[in-house]
């Protein structure tokens, strides 16, 4: 057998787990929300904060780590010859599943990278996020195995992948330049951060070596229960540990269901929002993280599921959808059960074995 | 037998390989146009007891399983 890369073998993937963790531990030090060293969706809403497309004062600020993954993957994607235009794959579609996976997310107060980060610190309800995040991706499981799919997506030109990156390039001049027009929070959980020298930097890395890596909340327990691959799942679980092992470092490693930072104690909402995102990932071919990922790769399905979880944060804002430290609000609870009923109704009808069986026709099985 | 997995996002590239191993238990050749979904189907063959190559043609992958 020929010698594997670095990254297609377990160490890469450990590797990168423990970049992950330890910069995330190290950003929480340096000024970022408790538990919050990285987070996904909770970035990408302070940036639809700090762009105005929402207007709460405290969660807005052009988060330097999610530009330096986007960023970071792109370069690595380019610099690896893996930098390839694609797209065309039920967009509006992933643009949906973008919009709830992060109402799911904001109900439960972080994306599966935080839901990690959290049990790292402690916060036993993360342990129920979790169990809603594996039941979410054994429900996607099921319609996988039933012929789901958003279909193939295309080549496109150059220009068209490069698109996103851009865009992405140019809310780094914003951060830099600070124009009066970006929003930045004086007070709450939005002026908590890292200064940018290092939250760059660190984002850049955890983009560059997800990139290499493939690291996937979701894709790590997929594989797992799929076909017994611990490749990806060993990330997360390193992940884990590193930021185990830093909290208890640092004295910030906290036990217990009650007065966990930037979280609520709601075990229901906090397992169905969790199901909401662990579905969502599943149907969308991977977790917020990976999203950012291969839309710096130039992949422009992930780019719209981006977008989408981008207007999903805006919208939890403007409707009052999002949790807080006091629990759901009522809006968010309706807004995760709709959530539920359109996952179900795109997974339903984008499962071939299951509409054959609804016009009631024999199917032959030719590939 | 050959199928063609190009395009898909994962893991359904695996879960066609599973399919169609299932049928031809001898072996298949899938053809991807990804690094992931081509090292996806590798890791799913060796954990299976299966040999695997891999070739590039053109800016695709063709991964060859066989007992």
């Amino acid at each position: 057998m020929e010698e594997k890369k670095f990254f297609e073998q377990k160490r890469g993937i450990i590797c990168t787990g423990a970049f992950v963790g330890l910069l995330a531990v190290v950003l929480m030090q340096a000024g970022n929300p408790a538990n919050m060293g990285m987070c996904v969706a909770c970035f990408i809403r302070d940036i639809a904060g700090a762009l105005g497309l929402h207007q709460a004062a405290a969660v807005q600020y052009l988060r330097p780590e999610i530009i330096g993954i986007v960023l970071g993957a792109a370069l690595m994607a380019l610099a690896g010859k893996e930098f390839s235009a694609k797209g065309g794959s039920s967009p509006l579609t992933r643009f949906v599943l973008g919009f709830f996976v992060m109402v799911g997310a904001l109900m439960f107060l972080g994306c599966p990278l935080r839901m990690v980060l959290r049990l790292g610190g402690g916060d036993l309800n993360a342990l129920v996020g979790l169990a809603g995040f594996v039941v979410g991706i054994v429900i996607g499981l099921y319609f996988l195995k039933r012929g789901f799919t958003l279909n193939r997506n295309y080549s496109l030109p150059k220009i068209e992948g490069a698109f996103f990156p851009l865009i992405i390039t140019g809310l780094l001049v914003f951060l830099l330049t600070a124009p009066a027009f970006i929003h930045f929070s004086t007070q709450g959980p939005g002026s908590l951060h890292a200064v940018v020298w290092l939250s760059l930097p660190a984002g850049l890395l955890v983009g560059a070596l997800a990139q290499k890596s493939r690291l996937c909340m979701a894709g790590g327990i997929r594989n797992w229960l799929l076909f017994k691959d611990t490749y990806l799942l060993s990330g997360f679980l390193t992940i884990l540990i590193v930021v185990i092992a830093g909290n208890l470092f640092f004295g910030t490693f906290n036990l217990g269901f009650q007065n966990q930072p930037i979280a609520h104690n709601d075990g229901l909402w906090n397992f169905l929002g969790m199901t909401l995102v662990g579905w969502g990932s599943i149907l969308l071919g991977g977790c917020p993280l990976r999203q950012l990922i291969m839309a710096g790769e130039g992949n422009t399905d992930a780019a719209i599921a981006t977008l989408g979880m981008l207007v999903g944060a805006a919208f939890a804002h403007n409707f009052g959808l999002a949790a807080s430290a006091a629990g759901p609000a009522a809006n968010g609870k309706t807004a995760v059960i709709i959530g539920l009923a359109v996952a179900f109704l795109i997974a339903y009808f984008n499962s071939e074995d299951l509409k054959v069986q609804t016009k009631g026709e024999m199917k032959v099985d030719a590939n | 037998m050959q199928i063609d997995a190009r395009g898909l996002s994962c893991p359904q590239p695996v879960i066609n390989t599973q399919k169609a191993l299932k049928e031809n238990p001898d072996g298949v050749q899938v053809l991807v146009d990804d690094v992931t979904a081509r090292t996806n189907i590798e890791r799913f063959a060796r954990l299976n007891g299966y040999q695997v190559e891999s070739q590039a043609e053109n800016d695709n992958f063709l991964v060859k399983i066989w007992r």
